[in-house]
């Protein structure tokens, strides 16, 4: 799938570029783009050594199965493939809770914790499992209890009642995550994406 | 009164964090400092280990962006979705967020500028912002962190996501703030 997207995005933008007069700007973004990409993913490094330095105390004083236990009847039934104490699920909750309070910078550091976890339960390598699906699908949903950078962007300029929009982003921010993981739970199982599908597609190309 | 609320909830939640997991640990036996250094070197791994996802999806955004793409193909959306009612200030904003936050954040802020931030374009805009995350990005980052190459359904479960998000957003926006 990603393969085909990919290909798709990249011609889509040579071809419109062509036509639109701006393929030099098609370049420019190009390779400005592979840089800050790296610039980005330094800059990811510090913030994540602190919280992956954070887990690891959670993790060693069993914080994490703590959580994982008060969450399972939940975690179980979106990650049946998940033993209920595995350490994934703790820290799949601490990711989930700080995207909830809106701190991002704690969020994917936790997360990628989280992934690693999952990668652990995984037998194929380089191919998503079902539980991993579910859980990206829960970080692109973006739950928020509290969307501070909009918020403060209303804020700044000078809304009367920049928290208004509190209300209506946590309805619909809900509503998509419930829509999200019923269209994972349905897409798992049918057979075009099925992990095998997916092993026999990476020898094909 | 809210916003005072979120103010000390995002002025304290990181502190409560830092200082509450290694006083549990303390309290469970674990070296806390011997613990911290040990987790915290998966952190340079992990960092260069989602280099070469980030450059592939990046690149990608980048170039439509660039192109110009993003634009027409709201302009080519627009006679379509103006008719259930969606405004052609959010179509653009609505395709550029799933691909890139930086991206559709500037967008947001324009809309913000130039309609004002208390009127109905602001709102349903900031909202459609917050109900979401940037999929690809997410996609790249989490899946890049742990090699995961074939990313089987998780594309098109979270695109659907912020489809629904999109829908909701301006149904929810109607029926509160009004156009």
């Amino acid at each position: 799938m990603l393969n085909v997207i990919w290909l798709a995005l990249i011609i889509v933008a040579v071809v419109v570029g062509g036509i639109n007069g701006k393929i030099e700007d098609v370049t420019r973004a190009a390779i400005d783009s592979a840089g800050s990409s790296v610039t980005i993913a330094i800059g990811l490094i510090g913030v994540m050594a602190l919280w992956m330095g954070l887990m690891k105390i959670a993790e060693d004083s069993g914080l994490v199965r703590l959580l994982a236990k008060i969450i399972a009847p939940v975690m179980r039934r979106l990650f049946p493939d998940v033993p209920a104490d595995h350490p994934a699920m703790g820290s799949m909750l601490m990711n989930i809770t700080a995207n909830m309070l809106g701190l991002s910078n704690a969020a994917t550091p936790l997360g990628l914790k989280a992934m690693a976890d999952l990668d652990r339960l995984n037998p194929t390598p380089g191919v998503a499992t079902n539980a991993m699906c579910m859980f990206l699908t829960i970080n692109t949903a973006g739950v928020q209890l509290i969307p501070a950078t909009m918020v403060s962007i209303m804020a700044a300029a000078g809304s009367k009642d920049p928290t208004v929009i509190i209300g209506t982003t946590f309805a619909a921010t809900a509503i998509s995550l419930l829509f999200g993981l019923a269209a994972a739970k349905f897409l798992e199982v049918l057979p075009v994406f099925s992990v095998e599908n997916a092993a026999r597609e990476g020898k094909a190309s | 009164m809210i916003q005072n609320a979120i103010g000390f909830v995002s002025l304290w939640a990181i502190p409560a964090f830092l200082v509450g997991i290694p006083l549990y640990g303390v309290c469970r036996g674990v070296k806390v400092y011997e613990s911290f250094v040990e987790g915290a070197k998966e952190g340079f791994q992990v960092g260069v280990r989602i280099i070469p996802y980030l450059v592939a999806i990046l690149i990608a955004v980048g170039m439509l962006r660039g192109a110009g793409a993003i634009d027409l193909l709201a302009h080519w959306l627009d006679p379509v979705l103006s008719r259930v009612g969606m405004p052609a200030e959010i179509l653009a904003l609505a395709i550029m967020r799933p691909l890139s936050g930086s991206g559709s954040l500037g967008i947001v802020t324009e809309l913000v500028k130039t309609h004002g931030p208390d009127s109905f374009i602001a709102r349903l805009a900031a909202t459609a912002y917050a109900s979401t995350e940037t999929t690809f990005y997410v996609l790249a980052v989490y899946f890049g962190a742990v090699g995961i190459k074939k990313a089987r359904h998780a594309v098109l479960a979270g695109l659907f996501a912020d489809l629904v998000s999109l829908i909701a957003a301006l149904i929810i926006c109607r029926l509160v703030f009004g156009p």
